[in-house]
């Protein structure tokens, strides 16, 4: 654990897990979850499809209640009961695998939705910061359309700017590129690498090995609802210390996905 | 018919697109557009036929029947058709009116009775009862009995204050057991809406109550217009029955005339009255689904 205190930077963590549990019925999703997650970095988690990775960035939003331990916010423990859960959700942003855009609102209106409903932004301020976010993720001309009418890598990008036009503390990234075409998938991921360079702290889920090597100060491997290895890109795609890491990382290479 | 509607949705072979690329249709395809013609051509033909065929057999039964001189008499008389037209017609605002205010009190009570029902937690438990309760129990009520109890029912109480007037208690009646069709319409159209889209609302930090308001809702209704339409559809011939309290709506108009001449004539003039009012929603229902047909059609990925 001491490599995870070299990355933080002096800084308290933004989000911490600790022995979360989760299980949907029988079916125990997450045994025993620790996590911290430092201000200004990016987190990868792998793992074979299953392994709770998506599960685990829904619990950190409080879309899914957690059955046993703790998430800290900021050092604020959020799973206390007496959370005001939509205050926690408001500075945390989403961005899912199927994207999620409202389909009967247009882009920009699907961007300005939660600035104006939820901080009470002004519609003129909430729509010229929208319209700067598009602009800068490659979306300027797309303000009017609805979602159905953009492509698949266009639309995600849209959730994107929908997901930051809150000013989130924290980004959650659920395999944001699962659903693409793989010649797509680039301008996605373009994004996010930008985001990074802008001291975003990011929490992605992800298949894409190749990606979170270059992208991520730190990488956990889930197995079996627990964070299985955890270190930088070099030590866990590099020198993989557990049997079961070297075996996920052997299949991916053999699928031609690193 | 259909199958002449399905050919006609072919493109016209003489405005071939040309793309602008000098492009010269194969022999094949324009043997392929010839065959399609030729078909369209020929079920068109059937389709004709058979409706001339099957007009032709109708009439003769109906003339040829033992009692169809007397019939005609009782109820194709054309002279009380014209006694009655313009008092039906009178009626009939009235029949327009009821459906116009319980339209809309239809519309805002089903929808109050839907949302309702998709509450969560247990301190909604009661309103969310209460709500299922509602409509199990207005959907089974058959709507004449509905009517009689709340029409003769109600006045018999003798209560201070509250109407005798049958017109108003009859449109409480039919909004009653609209409502509860109309809230089960709307609770299919919440329900099918994704749960993701709840999520990704959530997500932003909307409460429930805006999630609903700004998502989930607008989806909803918007899916579910056709089906509302035709319930509206319904409930515009429905207001025919509130005939039975004695107020004088078309239905009643003919009634009165009946009454006094033993001529059914008139019911046909109200029967044929309410299907003109009725054909241009119909009309207009049909061509919402499709518009919205086309729209999902378009929309693709979703």
């Amino acid at each position: 654990m001491s490599d995870i205190g070299s990355l933080s930077k002096g800084s308290s963590p933004v989000l911490r897990m600790e022995s979360v549990r989760k299980t949907f019925g029988d079916t125990v999703v997450l045994r025993d979850v620790d996590l911290e997650v430092a201000s200004h970095t990016v987190t990868a988690l792998i793992g074979a499809s299953g392994s709770g990775k998506s599960t685990l960035l829904r619990c950190a939003n409080l879309l899914e209640d957690i059955d046993d331990g703790a998430i800290w916010l900021d050092g604020e423990e959020i799973t206390d009961p007496r959370t005001d859960q939509d205050a926690v959700r408001r500075r945390i942003g989403v961005v899912f695998q199927a994207y999620n855009l409202f389909p009967h609102m247009t882009v920009l209106e699907n961007i300005t939705l939660a600035p104006r409903r939820v901080h009470g932004v002004d519609r003129t301020a909430a729509e010229q910061h929208a319209r700067e976010l598009l602009e800068r993720l490659g979306l300027g001309t797309k303000a009017g359309e609805y979602p159905d009418r953009l492509s698949g890598g266009q639309q995600q990008r849209a959730a994107i700017v929908r997901a930051l036009a809150v000013r989130p503390r924290l980004l959650l990234l659920d395999e944001i590129t699962a659903a693409l075409d793989p010649e797509l998938v680039g301008e996605v991921l373009a994004v996010v690498r930008d985001l990074k360079g802008e001291g975003m702290t990011m929490v992605l889920a992800t298949h894409e090995m190749g990606f979170a090597r270059d992208v991520a100060d730190q990488v956990c491997f889930l197995e079996g609802g627990v964070v299985l290895e955890r270190g930088t890109a070099e030590q866990v795609f590099g020198e993989p210390q557990q049997e079961r890491t070297r075996q996920f990382l052997r299949r991916i290479v053999e699928a031609g996905r690193l | 018919m259909t199958a002449v509607k399905e050919e006609s949705g072919q493109e016209d072979p003489s405005g071939m697109p040309g793309g602008g690329d000098g492009y010269v249709p194969s022999q094949r395809r324009l043997d392929r557009e010839r065959f399609k013609r030729t078909r369209a051509r020929r079920a068109t033909g059937i389709a004709a036929a058979s409706t001339l065929v099957t007009g032709i057999v109708l009439y003769l039964v109906v003339v040829n029947a033992p009692g169809w001189p007397r019939t005609k008499e009782t109820f194709f008389n054309g002279q009380y058709a014209r006694e009655a037209f313009p008092k039906v017609l009178e009626g009939l605002w009235l029949n327009v009116r009821l459906l116009l205010i319980c339209g809309v009190a239809v519309l805002v009570l089903g929808m109050l009775i839907a949302i309702a029902r998709t509450l969560r937690g247990p301190v909604f438990f009661p309103l969310r009862a209460l709500a299922a309760a509602y409509t199990d129990f207005f959907r089974g009520l058959p709507l004449i009995i509905n009517l009689m109890i709340v029409v003769l029912g109600v006045p018999a109480l003798r209560l201070q204050g509250i109407t005798v007037d049958p017109v108003l208690l009859g449109g409480t009646a039919l909004t009653l057991t609209y409502s509860a069709y109309v809230a089960e319409v709307f609770r299919a159209g919440i329900e099918s809406v994704h749960p993701s889209q709840r999520a990704a609302a959530r997500s932003l930090g909307l409460t429930n109550r805006q999630a609903l308001r700004h998502v989930v809702l607008p989806q909803a209704v918007r899916r579910q217009v056709p089906p509302l339409l035709n319930d509206l559809v319904s409930l515009q011939k429905d207001t025919g029955l509130v005939s039975i309290g004695g107020a004088v709506d078309a239905v009643r108009a003919a009634d009165i005339i009946v009454g006094r001449s033993l001529n059914y004539t008139p019911y046909i003039v109200a029967g044929l009255v309410f299907v003109a009012l009725t054909i241009p929603m119909t009309r207009f229902t049909d061509w919402v689904t499709a518009r919205m047909d086309r729209q999902r059609a378009q929309g693709g990925t979703l």
